[in-house]
């Protein structure tokens, strides 16, 4: 393919552009893995790169935004939420909610709970989109 | 071996420019949204190594190899990117392949001192072979 040969010359065309060496860090910082293969971890780097265009393409595809020159934060947390296969990300894109419906779920809760103490519902306050 | 919380992050360049290649022309990234992004794919390869030691587990392995990454992909429904991932490895292989008798053509050429070194380096861990293959690969990838 045109793009294999393009990247015998060097520049953008390459093989791999994610550093080897920074993905073996992130793989070895899990203590259960003892030693990886260099062909495995070609293939985790190869395998991001791939990831990361599927999850900005699908998002933009996808997301609820109203902007269709861009894709934002809330493209990828919808993508999080409402895709199966993206879901184990779904802790780290949460959805934001303005602090007014924070507050309001927080009083329901408290009504719901018959909760007495005020003081919590204070320190919560300071809380802005999650 | 203490990282620092930067390392786990990858490099922010590279992935803006794999993102805005994937998008079409002229769509924008927020910087919240590349930050985003870089953060899912450090989850991606915890998440995909961590599925491949199970396979590796499973074959009584304590190495993770080619085959233990690909199952991973499957079972964490990326099956999209097994025939991509394959083709790949085809031409990293013979790329390493190309190199390894580079390196050996190399070290025929030069001293006899250097020669034993070499064949010293050999001798070591599949670790620190690959950590010198990897600079070798950084090297590579920076021109």
């Amino acid at each position: 393919e045109g793009k294999m040969a393009a990247r015998l010359s060097g520049g953008e065309n390459r093989l791999v552009s994610l550093p080897l060496s920074r993905i073996r860090v992130i793989m070895k910082s899990s203590p259960e893995v003892s030693s990886i293969n260099q062909d495995a971890l070609f293939l985790t780097a190869k395998a991001t790169e791939l990831f990361v265009q599927y999850l900005a393409t699908y998002s933009y595809k996808h997301g609820r935004g109203k902007e269709k020159n861009a894709l934002t934060y809330s493209d990828l947390s919808h993508t999080a939420e409402e895709c199966e296969t993206f879901q184990f990300l779904a802790d780290i894109l949460p959805k934001k909610i303005l602090a007014s419906k924070y507050l309001k779920m927080l009083q329901k809760e408290k009504q719901d709970g018959e909760l007495g103490e005020d003081d919590e519902d204070e320190e919560d306050e300071d809380e802005d989109e999650t | 071996m203490a990282e620092r919380p930067e390392d786990l992050n990858l490099p922010n360049a590279v992935i803006t420019r794999i993102v805005k290649e994937a998008l079409p022309d002229g769509v924008n990234i927020s910087k919240e949204a590349r930050s985003a992004i870089s953060r899912a794919a450090s989850v991606f390869v915890l998440y995909a190594t961590s599925c491949a030691n199970n396979f590796a587990v499973k074959g009584k392995r304590k190495t993770l190899n080619a085959s233990d990454v690909l199952s991973a992909m499957e079972e964490m429904e990326f099956q999209r990117f097994v025939a991509p991932l394959k083709e790949s490895l085809e031409v990293y292989r013979r790329e390493q392949k190309g190199k390894k008798e580079a390196r050996k053509d190399k070290d025929k050429k030069t001293d006899s001192e250097e020669q034993d070194k070499s064949r010293e380096d050999e001798n070591d861990d599949d670790d620190e072979r690959m950590e010198e293959e990897e600079q070798n690969d950084e090297e590579e990838l920076d021109n």
